[in-house]
């Protein structure tokens, strides 16, 4: 089978039909996830082709739907949850942090939960109050949940595939404003191995760090500086968030010896201020300027007339590499 | 039926007659019973103990309330699944748990860390209410696998203002999961006094979720085994969850850590020390000679003994390796924890070398 041109959406949708054909353990499980398929239509058709024993409209309750889904994985199933929105994970997040992250380590490995929870994340598409959060950093810091963000729609099935198939719980932060660009995928290649950064863009001049919605961004900048100043920009995509692949980065950074980090999360605490500390001391002698940030403010998400000022965009990333290069 | 509920034996040890529930029990069930309560007391005086003498970090006592957990656990099949919250120290004794697993929790050597499939008992869970959750979904699991196994999930009468109990509640009606709700009212949240939870009586929240409650007499062995027993039925036949709620009274403190003449009055623990869910068991074994001197001198010795082996047990548990840190955070490798794991040993070996 060749390559597929096919959205991000239709890719994860794909990825979840694989995975409820190939175990059937699989279960997918979320508010309106089944005769809805769900309000992005991740989930479509799934329903009326599994069946509602498989694909589970749930009680509109977040942290029920993490609970029940710890519980369907203590008898043995790997449940798939969907979380509405970004800002709706917080019910849940007790759930999550305090049960589905310890469990494993408090009862010495005898307790394994397969459980992905699925979460639609960032702005950029004009919507309310709630519905373009990036919460990753709050999953990062917990120790037992491993964090993910696919940019393409190739990394969305098989990053989704990996995902399913860990034992360990993962937070799978979906970028939404991505979901209807289109990319190949092939269903048939071997993918790149879980939990490792790629350098989607080769250059020598400083190297973009990016996941998720801001890859995009990040590829759009570089082609810029190649145009108009003649800079060779490399991006790298992180596509995991926990563990990062720090080897990868610290590769780059010792070839640019530069480093912006870009993501939709405030930078105070967020995964720039972590690669940026760890580079600093592996790469301290490489560095030819301070490792930079660009991303969201610490202020809550704004209405969506003023998001395009909170967003990481092209001009405030190229106004971050300008900076780095100056050095 | 008196504010204590279903009641099939009174505190004085005589039968109470019930039009729906049975406390019928051959001699041996009886002392089985017994044995079971009285183990478990044993077991938990030496955990308040261990305490005050500086080798575990705090005990929750379950002093009061072994008649609800003896009776509500000993009407489990086999293959039933058992979810507690922190204080079920005679469900784990009576299931088969190694009881020196609960004291390795209060110990601080590990986190409480039993095989939950050996004994179909679930870990612990410190986080009150998060585990009916969890138990309402391995219950829509066993719906699933067409199974016939039950699910008994424990909490307190604190649990029930939690979000998670409302949600587990809800989620079992609507799946009609095979899940009894096993609410121990001990009448208190650590100090806060069931007034500060709940304007109705707790079991009668199960009819705004669409499933029966009951209240039962939550000292009376008897009384609690037959309403299980039923209870479990009603469960298993796919009816739906069912509510029941133990009426009983935390004798002792919420934990080691607690002072309970702060917030209530002796004559009130007097008033519950009447009603002993262990002394009317005795005084029923005695006036039905159903048991003999030497029975009860047995279950003494053999309470001795079970205390000696915990004392033993306690005081030689070998503390954990450091390294076991790094040991069991993700069930597949990990890069982060690998480079931790890695810096340690070499901070580690720095020492060695001196």
């Amino acid at each position: 089978m060749t390559a597929t041109r096919m959205t991000l959406v239709a890719a994860l949708n794909a990825s979840l039909r694989t995975a409820l054909a190939d175990d059937p353990k699989t279960l997918v499980m979320g508010e309106d996830v089944g005769r809805l398929g769900g309000v992005f239509r991740v989930t479509d058709g799934l329903q009326k082709d599994f069946g509602e024993g498989r694909v589970i409209d749930t009680p509109l309750a977040e942290s029920g739907i993490v609970g029940t889904a710890i519980g369907l994985a203590l008898r043995g199933y790997r449940p798939v949850v969907e979380i509405q929105f970004d800002g709706f994970v917080f019910p849940a997040y007790d759930q999550i942090v305090t049960q589905l992250a310890k469990m494993h380590a408090r009862s010495r490995g005898l307790v394994r939960l397969p459980v992905v929870v699925r979460i639609p994340y960032g702005g950029g598409i004009g919507a309310v109050e709630h519905h373009s959060e990036s919460p990753e950093a709050l999953f990062a810091h917990v120790a037992g949940l491993r964090v993910m963000s696919p940019s393409t729609p190739s990394d969305a099935y098989w990053m989704l595939q990996q995902a399913i198939r860990s034992d360990d719980p993962v937070i799978f932060f979906e970028p939404k404003r991505r979901y209807y660009d289109k990319g190949e995928v092939d269903t048939t290649q071997p993918a790149a191995p879980a939990h490792t950064a790629r350098v989607v863009r080769p250059g020598a001049d400083l190297t973009l760090a990016a996941y998720g919605p801001t890859v995009a961004t990040c590829l759009q900048a570089a082609e810029v500086a190649a145009a108009e100043d003649g800079r060779a920009l490399e991006v790298v995509d992180l596509r995991s968030i926990s563990p990062i692949d720090f080897a990868a980065v610290e590769e780059s950074v010792r070839r640019t010896g530069r480093l912006v980090v870009v993501h939709e999360a405030p930078v105070f605490f967020g995964a720039g201020a972590e690669i940026a500390a760890h580079v600093t001391e592996r790469c301290f002698y490489r560095l030819e300027a301070p490792v930079l940030r660009v991303g969201g403010y610490h202020s809550p998400y704004p209405p969506s007339r003023l998001e395009d000022e909170y967003l990481p965009g092209l001009d405030r990333v190229l106004d971050a590499v300008e900076r780095a290069l100056a050095h | 039926m008196s504010d204590d509920g279903i009641r099939l034996l009174g505190p004085d040890g005589k039968r109470v007659a019930h039009p729906t529930y049975s406390g019928d029990a051959d001699p041996g069930e009886l002392r089985a019973l017994y044995r079971d309560m009285a183990l478990a007391r044993r077991l938990d005086t030496e955990g308040v103990t261990l305490q005050r003498q500086g080798e575990l970090a705090l005990w929750p006592s379950l002093l009061g309330q072994e008649a609800a957990q003896v009776g509500s656990v000993r009407a489990l099949r086999e293959g039933d699944r058992v979810f507690p919250s922190y204080r079920e120290h005679a469900v784990a004794l009576a299931r088969g748990v190694d009881p020196l697993a609960l004291f390795r929790l209060f110990r601080g050597v590990d986190h409480g860390a039993w095989d939950p499939d050996a004994h179909d008992v679930h870990l612990y869970t410190l986080v009150i209410g998060s585990q009916t959750l969890h138990a309402t979904g391995y219950a829509h699991g066993l719906t699933k696998d067409g199974s016939d196994a039950a699910v008994i999930a424990y909490f307190g009468d604190g649990a029930t203002s939690q979000g998670d109990v409302a949600e587990a509640f809800n989620f079992a009606a609507v799946y009609d999961a095979p899940i009894v709700f096993f609410c121990q009212n001990n009448q208190f949240a650590i100090s806060e006094p069931n007034e500060r939870q709940t304007r109705v009586p707790l079991h009668q929240r199960a009819q705004g979720f669409g499933f029966p409650g009951v209240r039962v007499d939550g000292n009376d062995v008897l009384a609690v085994r037959a309403v299980t027993r039923a209870a479990l039925e009603h469960v298993r036949s796919g009816a739906g969850p069912f509510l029941i709620e133990a009426y009983t009274y935390r004798m002792g403190a919420h934990t080691t850590s607690d002072d309970p003449t702060r917030y209530r009055d002796a004559a009130e623990v007097e008033r519950w020390r009447a009603k002993d869910p262990l002394l009317r068991l005795d005084r029923l074994l005695r006036a039905e000679h159903a048991a003999d001197d030497a029975f009860f001198a047995e279950v003494e010795a053999e309470g001795e003994a079970l205390a000696a082996r915990i004392r033993e047990g306690v005081r030689g548990m070998p503390a954990p390796r450091a390294e076991e840190l790094f040991d069991h955070v993700y069930a597949e490798e990990n890069s982060l924890v690998e480079r931790e794991r890695a810096e340690f040993a070499a901070y580690q070996a720095a020492f060695e070398e001196v």
